[in-house]
């Protein structure tokens, strides 16, 4: 009996310290269009981390919509670190799942949010709506896609561009909800999400413009060929910032707190801001992103932060239920 | 008098108790925590949810087409049902295994598919708005999707039994004078009625609970073309399992009470 039991002790010893002794495993948890830029980010990572002396890393990827991403976490899914779509969401590891503290956004810098992006215009070639700025989105006959604000993180950064915009030239925010409320009035199709945007504007054909996150624009355009769509600027548009946060309930529990920090501090470097101006995504700091500058058009940016007070009031303001975008839609 | 018969095969305890384990473990602990998450509202915040205009609406489209949807099957899937039965032809065993194919194909590709073929630029679509006919983003491509999901409940419960209605009954009756459309109402549809009743009423559950195929062709407008299963994704982004959970609730409710009935129906039938 006793030494039945001492094999299998040994037996399930082996199991279980057979993975940990083999490799590390890192699961860093994004949303959708990151994909491609964190394939390359996390082999270069890799690299370093192994060059400062430690053993190698195993780095998993999972991509979804933003809001799906962090539901997973909070109902379990063990995430190192996320890197989701806006800081709304990670908001709710800390509110719901209290798997992060309060002040996660000061424990990296700039926010938390190593790169950043805005919204801009995907046109088709030849700009044939003569689409310049916001003004021409409210024309008639002019028809926008843009994903549904409820559903999708991006869809929110384009509402809340538009509003920006209106406000900005008009002044008060009812002028402004009248502004959004003729524009979402020329949307044939709200798409939950930007993938299923992106179908209905390339694949099926449908509308004159996108509201894009511009990293999913450029991507749109490098893989088309750049014969199809052009990228038109706003002359004012939004900062879009995704922010990055390590989990700190679960690298306790797996011990990997010191390499998932590392992990995130790494997108601040020289190479991980360059990959991320390869991936089109606007990079922090100041010296690379003059590098990159001419791929990137000098725009003026409002912040969430600054010119909403935060997601914590733009969300429930605008998004929730009986906000801002359930009254355009309602019936007078 | 109790009479006890005990059967030929014994196992009565056991397999019973399998059953109420694995149902309670798969279909009525979840569905009771879902009870349990709704309980917390109370009620009048619950009535608050359930009636809200934009989910009235999306009750009265995902119920709506979903009959439709599975009307539209109740005739075209016995037709099928019919013509794979009675019928010998070249390419027989090819449409016998595509009418499978809705079920094995991923939801979302079917939705992204058919968007393409019936949105306003698409091969079809563009000959039905030729003649003023939106079939994209209308209630008209929701259904049109349903009808893909769900076509293959009505064919499958309908085969069987119209290949166990023997040929010689109608050839008697045939003999004793009867015209086609009487062998018809008198022998084969009373045999066909109740697997039927169960192809549609399965076509119809399945169609209100469908998301991944019909949220690409709906368009999604508020008040317009928002399903139901649509709601409660969006309740859940805002992260409100509170009101997730009522409108799923509200689902099971009506489903549970439209398919009780259609089940009484069936006993009926049956029974005279």
């Amino acid at each position: 009996m006793l030494i039945r039991g001492l094999t299998f002790a040994a037996l399930a010893s082996a199991f279980i310290a057979g993975p940990v002794a083999a490799a590390q495993t890192l699961l860093n948890v994004s949303y959708d269009p990151t994909r491609e830029f964190y394939s390359e980010f996390n082999a270069a990572f890799n690299k370093h981390w192994q060059a400062e002396g430690h053993p190698a890393i195993k780095v998993q990827q999972s991509h979804g919509g933003s809001g799906k991403q962090a539901r997973a976490v909070i109902d379990g899914l063990p995430a190192d670190v996320v890197t989701l779509a806006l800081a709304g969401d990670i908001d709710e590891l800390h509110r719901i799942g209290k798997l992060i503290p309060e002040n996660w956004q000061e424990r990296l810098p700039q926010s938390s949010t190593p790169y950043t992006s805005t919204i801009v215009f995907l046109v088709r070639k030849g700009n044939p709506k003569a689409i310049k700025d916001w003004d021409d989105l409210i024309k008639p006959g002019v028809s926008v896609i843009t994903p549904n604000p409820k559903t999708s993180g991006g869809a929110r950064w384009n509402f809340l561009a538009a509003w920006a915009y209106a406000k900005q030239k008009l002044g008060s925010d009812q002028q402004a909800q009248d502004f959004v409320k003729k524009l979402y009035s020329n949307v044939p199709v709200l798409d939950t999400g930007a993938r299923g945007s992106t179908i209905t504007f390339v694949n099926n054909q449908i509308g004159d413009v996108l509201l894009a996150w511009e990293n999913e624009a450029f991507l749109a355009l490098k893989e088309e060929g750049g014969d199809q769509f052009e990228i038109i600027a706003p002359s004012l548009s939004i900062l879009a910032e995704p922010p990055v946060a390590v989990v700190d309930k679960n690298v306790e529990r797996k011990g990997t707190r010191e390499v998932a920090q590392a992990y995130l501090e790494y997108l601040y470097s020289d190479e991980g801001q360059r990959l991320a101006a390869k991936h089109f995504y606007r990079p922090r700091n100041p010296q690379i992103a003059a590098e990159f500058s001419k791929q990137f058009p000098a725009l003026k940016l409002v912040t969430v932060d600054k010119d909403f007070g935060g997601w914590k009031v733009a969300q429930p303001k605008f998004f929730n239920d009986g906000g801002v975008f359930d009254q355009i839609y309602q019936v007078q | 008098m109790l009479r006890r018969t005990s059967p030929v095969i014994p196992g009565f305890g056991m397999t019973l108790g399998f059953t109420l384990l694995y149902l309670s473990l798969l279909v009525l602990i979840p569905l009771a925590a879902m009870f349990v998450h709704a309980a917390q509202l109370s009620w009048a915040d619950f009535w608050a949810i359930i009636s809200a205009p934009r989910v009235r609406a999306a009750l009265k489209l995902s119920f709506s087409t979903a009959f439709a949807a599975a009307m539209i099957n109740a005739f075209i899937g016995a037709l099928l049902a019919w013509v794979l039965v009675r019928y010998e032809f070249a390419g027989r065993k090819v449409i016998e295994a595509m009418i499978d194919l809705p079920f094995a194909l991923p939801t979302a590709v079917a939705g992204i598919a058919l968007t393409a073929l019936y949105a306003p630029n698409g091969l079809i679509g563009k000959l039905a708005s030729d003649i003023g006919l939106k079939i994209a983003y209308t209630p008209l491509g929701i259904t049109l999707a349903l009808a893909f999901v769900t076509l293959p409940f009505v064919v499958r419960t309908l085969q069987p039994v119209l290949a166990d209605i023997p040929r010689e009954i109608e050839e008697a009756a045939a003999c004793l004078g009867a015209k086609p459309l009487q062998i018809v109402r008198h022998l084969i549809l009373p045999a066909m009625l109740p697997a039927w009743l169960t192809g549609f009423s399965l076509a119809f559950a399945r169609g209100v609970g469908e998301y991944g195929s019909v949220i690409f062709i709906a368009g999604n407008m508020p008040m317009k073309t928002e399903i139901l299963p649509l709601l409660i994704m969006v309740k859940l982004d805002q992260y409100d399992y509170h009101g997730a959970t009522a409108i799923g609730v509200l689902m099971l409710v009506v489903s549970f009470t439209l398919l009780l009935l259609i089940n009484l129906l069936q006993r009926r039938i049956i029974k005279t």
